[in-house]
This record gives C-alpha cells, sequence and structure tokens, in this order.
C-alpha cells in the first residue's frame, strides 16, 4: 500500500479506536429520533383556526426547521473537524512518535496528505450518513424532502474539510489546542462576517458587504454554509424570497442564490493553496 | 562532513566531522546537551544541517532510499497506543517498506529478541516505559538493517533489560550491521563499543578506537590531610580528578606511583590506599572534558 494510503489508513484507525466514530454515531442516532419526533410533532400541531396545517405549510414549516437544524449539524462536522484536525501533527512531534517513522522512506509531504485524506473520508462518510439518516427521518415524519440532497452533501462534507484543511494547516506549527481553538474562532468569525455581509446587503452599502465577500473568500465556509442553505429551499420558498427583494437576502439563514461556479472554483484553488502551505510549513518544521 | 546545526541563536553542533565504519559497534558520548541527538537526527535526515554534507550508507544523509537500510530507536520513543505491539511492527514493516510475505516471520523474530512475544497482541497503551523501549528497539531492528541508532536505548530498562539490550547489540555486530549508539553510560559503552567518539558543545572532542582512547593507566589514591595547595602541587604527575579524599591520576605511568605516594606524605598526607588501574572510559570522559573545559 502506497505511504499515504498507509498514514490515511492509520488516521481512520486511530479516530476509531478512540470511540470518537462510535460517540458521533451515538450522538447523531439520538439527534435523528429527536428530530424525527419533532418534525412529526408539524403534521399533528394545530393552528389558530384549530385545524392541522396543510401540506404546503407543514413542508414550509419543515424546510426551515430543517435548515436549522442541519446548521447544528454543519456545526458539529466543523467543530469536530477542527478538534481532531488541530493535534493531527503536532502531537505526534511533540510526543515523538513520528521520530521513528519519519526515519523510514516516508515524506513529510505523504504525512500531511495521507493525514488529510483519513480524516477527509470520515468527514464525507460522517456528512452522507447523518444527511441520509436525517433526510430520511423528515420524510417519514413529514413526508418533505429538500430540493438538492446531494448537493446539501457537498456543501456540508465540504464546509468539513475546510475546517479540517485549517486545522491541519495550523497543527503542522502550533500545538493541538491552540490550533484546534484558533480554527473554530475562525469559523465562528467566517460565520459572523458573513451575517455582516447580509446587513450591507440589506443596507445596500458595498463596504459592508465586502466584510462577507472578503471572508468567503479568505475561509469558504460560510460561503458553504449559504449553498447548503440554498440547497434545502424548496421552490415556493425561493420565489417569495426572490419577490421580497433586497431585504430577503439579508439572513444569514436564507440564500436565494447558489454559489456561483467561479466561487466553488476558488474553493478548489484554496484546498490546494492549504494542502500546498502545510506540506512546505511541515517540511521546514524542526521535530 | 563538517556538519553543523543552530537552532535560533543557540549553536547545537558546530562542525560535526567523524566517519563511523561499517560493521562495527560506535558510541557516541557526551554531556547533556552536547548535541549527540541532534548529530543523531541530522545524519536520519530528521534535521536540516545549517552548513555541512553527511554520507549514510554511500548516500547524502537524508536520502529516501539509504532509509530503506536504517533502523532508529529515539531517545524519545513512543508509539501508537491504539495499536498492539504486533501492529506497530506491522506499521514499521509496511513504511520500511518490506515484502508482505516476510512480515510475520520478521515481526515475531523481532518480539522474542526484545523479550515481547507474550504481549505480542496487547495494545501498547498498557505497556510500562520499559517495555515500550523494548518495542522501538524491535521496531528498529526489523528487515535486518545494515545500519542500526539506538539514541540511548537503555534509558528506561532494568539491569535485566540492559543486559538484554547489550546482547542484541552484540548480536547486530556479530551478523555486520554497524551500531551508532548514543549512551551515558559509560560502563555500557566500555563493554560493547569498538569505536567511540566524544562530543561536547558540539564537537568532537576525541574519537578512536577503544584502546587508541584508554592507552594511559590511572592510580587511584585514598589520601587525607592535603589541603588544595597540596593538592594543586601533585598536579605535575598527570591530569588528577579531585573527589576530595580521592584523587584519580590518569596519564601517569605505573614507576612513578612510589614517587607520588612520598611526594603525598611529604606534603602532609596519610595514604590509606593506592589502587593503580588500567584508564577506565569514565576517567578518560572526565579528563576529556575537563581538558575542554580549561
Amino acid at each position: 500500500m502506497p505511504p499515504i494510503l498507509v498514514i490515511a489508513r492509520l488516521t481512520v484507525q486511530e479516530t476509531s479506536r478512540r470511540r470518537l466514530i462510535l460517540a458521533l454515531i451515538i450522538l447523531t442516532l439520538i439527534v435523528v429520533g429527536f428530530s424525527a419526533w419533532g418534525f412529526n410533532k408539524i403534521t399533528t400541531v394545530t393552528g389558530s383556526s384549530g385545524t392541522v396545517l396543510p401540506p404546503e405549510q407543514v413542508a414550509l414549516v419543515s424546510s426551515q426547521l430543517l435548515i436549522v437544524v442541519t446548521f447544528m449539524y454543519s456545526g458539529v462536522l466543523a467543530l469536530s473537524a477542527a478538534v481532531v484536525a488541530g493535534p493531527l501533527i503536532s502531537s505526534e512531534v511533540e510526543s515523538g512518535l513520528l521520530l521513528s517513522m519519519l526515519a523510514r522512506p516516508l515524506r513529510r509531504s505523504e504525512v500531511v496528505i495521507g493525514k488529510w485524506l483519513g480524516l477527509a473520508v470520515l468527514i464525507a462518510i460522517y456528512a452522507a450518513g447523518s444527511a441520509a439518516l436525517e433526510l430520511a427521518a423528515v420524510d417519514w415524519a413529514t413526508g418533505y424532502l429538500p430540493p438538492h440532497p446531494v448537493q446539501l452533501v457537498l456543501y456540508i462534507g465540504a464546509e468539513g474539510l475546510v475546517l479540517l484543511s485549517l486545522g491541519l494547516l495550523l497543527s503542522t506549527r502550533l500545538s493541538g489546542i491552540t490550533g484546534g481553538v484558533i480554527a473554530l474562532v475562525a469559523w465562528l468569525m467566517g460565520w459572523i462576517a458573513g451575517v455582516v455581509g447580509d446587513v450591507g446587503i440589506g443596507l445596500q452599502n458595498t463596504a459592508v458587504e465586502n466584510v462577507g465577500v472578503v471572508s468567503h473568500l479568505l475561509l469558504p465556509t460560510d460561503g458553504l454554509w449559504r449553498g447548503a442553505i440554498y440547497a434545502l429551499e424548496p421552490d415556493a420558498f425561493l420565489a417569495t424570497l426572490r419577490a421580497a427583494g433586497t431585504f430577503a437576502r439579508a439572513n444569514p439563514f436564507t440564500q436565494v442564490d447558489p454559489p456561483a461556479i467561479t466561487y466553488l472554483a476558488w474553493v478548489v484553488v484554496w484546498f490546494a493553496i492549504a494542502l500546498i502551505l502545510s506540506i512546505w510549513s511541515f517540511r521546514k518544521r524542526e521535530i | 562532513m563538517s556538519l553543523s546545526k543552530r537552532f535560533g541563536r543557540t549553536v547545537a553542533l558546530a562542525g560535526l566531522t567523524m566517519t563511523v565504519p561499517r560493521g562495527e559497534v560506535f558510541g557516541f558520548l557526551g554531556p547533556n546537551g552536547a548535541g549527540k541527538t541532534t548529530s543523531v537526527k541530522l545524519l536520519l535526515g530528521l534535521l536540516k544541517p545549517s552548513s555541512g554534507e553527511g554520507w549514510l550508507l554511500g548516500r547524502p544523509i537524508g536520502d529516501l532510499e539509504t532509509r530503506r537500510r536504517i533502523g532508529y530507536l529515539p531517545e524519545l520513543f513512543r508509539y501508537q497506543g491504539w495499536l498492539s505491539a504486533q501492529e506497530v511492527l506491522a506499521l514499521h514493516c509496511e513504511l520500511a517498506p518490506l515484502p508482505r510475505s516476510s512480515w510475520s516471520d520478521e515481526i515475531s523474530t523481532a518480539l522474542d529478541t526484545v523479550g515481547l512475544t507474550d504481549r505480542a497482541k496487547d495494545r501498547v497503551s498498557t505497556f510500562s516505559k520499559g517495555m515500550q523501549q523494548r518495542l522501538g528497539l524491535a521496531a528498529a531492528l526489523l528487515g535486518e538493517p545494515e545500519l542500526v541508532f539506538l539514541d540511548e536505548p537503555t534509558s528506561a530498562l532494568d539491569p535485566v533489560g540492559r543486559h538484554d539490550v547489550r546482547e542484541i547489540i552484540r548480536g547486530l555486530a556479530s551478523r555486520g550491521t554497524a551500531v551508532f549508539l548514543n549512551s551515558h553510560l559509560l560502563s555500557e559503552v566500555e563493554q560493547i563499543c569498538d569505536r567511540v567518539a566524544v562530543v561536547d558543545h558540539g564537537r568532537v572532542i576525541a574519537s578512536g578506537t577503544m584502546d587508541e582512547l584508554l592507552s594511559g593507566s590511572a592510580v587511584k589514591v585514598r589520601v587525607e590531610g592535603l589541603d588544595d595547595a597540596a593538592k594543586s602541587k601533585l598536579s605535575t604527575f598527570g591530569d588528577m580528578d579531585d573527589e576530595g579524599d580521592q584523587l584519580t591520576f590518569t596519564r601517569l605511568k605505573a614507576e612513578r606511583v612510589p614517587e607520588l605516594v612520598s611526594a603525598m606524605v611529604e606534603l602532609g598526607g596519610r595514604v590509606y590506599e593506592v589502587a593503580p588501574r588500567h584508564q577506565t572510559l569514565e576517567d578518560r570522559f572526565l579528563q576529556l572534558l575537563e581538558a575542554e573545559e580549561k
């Protein structure tokens, strides 16, 4: 097996044996169970008229609630990716674990890419698995399915990969706890900068709007999250948003347009830059 | 050759020049912070030299292919606690890389050599420090390397373990493997090394075969009643290591011992014991470091 895949396998094995995967599976099943129960309640609650909600309103409420639930999932994924990636290299350098391995015919770039790959596989599986379970639960409870489930998984997964890449880059220089905290703060700041950008759109103030644009370029987590929101919005809701004009765009939980192709191309370039920087930084590090 | 390494303003190694012949057990000695571990890391390509160049098994240091033929037990030994001993060794077989068909034999032989056969399937996190060091030694032995770097290989071992490691090193030497041994334990080095180098402040201050280095003899004298002024007069007899009532003279020929005792008595000393003996590595090591300080 090529060294990159050996390191990737080792990374998956470590997270599995440290019971992180088991903990995530159990927590996800609990959340899915609760949300299925909660979504089912939407079909049975009565409005002021004393009747249950009509199907189109059930779909609308479900779509909005699903965006909030997905935000929680993206948070769990971002948090896990940052916390796991933060010490990915630094802890092994500090403990000396990498010494005997790097004395083998193993390139530092192979360590970086292998670790990234191992966690990327886990993030992809988690994003796909948790989305499939959650959407199945919502479908069972309400009969509602979002319009673009595959894109949803891709956007949420990519958001996790951004934090993994950032955490890994920081891990080549900083201690695990420092790198993890910085990655998390960056994720939250990225989200807040996105909200600031929304306010700029609402106020039609280009300077404030650009805060969001620049933050989406520097750390694409919020930009990708907006893609996930778009994937969750039913056409009828989108039509209402578009009709409402600029103010409808000034909301961190709504998205009128999907991310531009050029932006998605930039995200791919961002991944490449982050990985190249990680490899360069780790190569330069004295161990 | 003439490797040097700086960490910011700190000079860890200032022009290391030495040659380690193939198939010999080479002892690398020096006080704490002398640059021993830095030297090993430079030779393995784990650190990049600030200047100079080195060659390992005929190839420039850091060469990836050369690492296939090398074993390494780091001073800071740590292995994946979530893997079993067997799995750690399989990982090293895979990274080495050794043919998969040979893994089983390699692993069982290595575990047997270091005495961990009965713990093969146990997780490394349950191992004591000494057992982890044994595991590290097993990993270094995989694939019959041509050169093995052992950085303080007995630091966590009990006397039995130390004896075992000496036997393992002798076994390696007998099959033609070169061993580069970093150790503080001078008696250990004296017992197993063919050749040694002493490093201090990042420079090699002496090197050669054990016979070349320990050519002189030493005389240990237990004497009371000598003050510092009297002791300083005795320094004409050779390099003196002053440990209060015990004075050790190196580079002193046996025929001058009666003259030394007479001089001590004349200076008011009461002599209780005079023990001429061959110079030990410890005598020589201390002598070299003292000379370096001057």
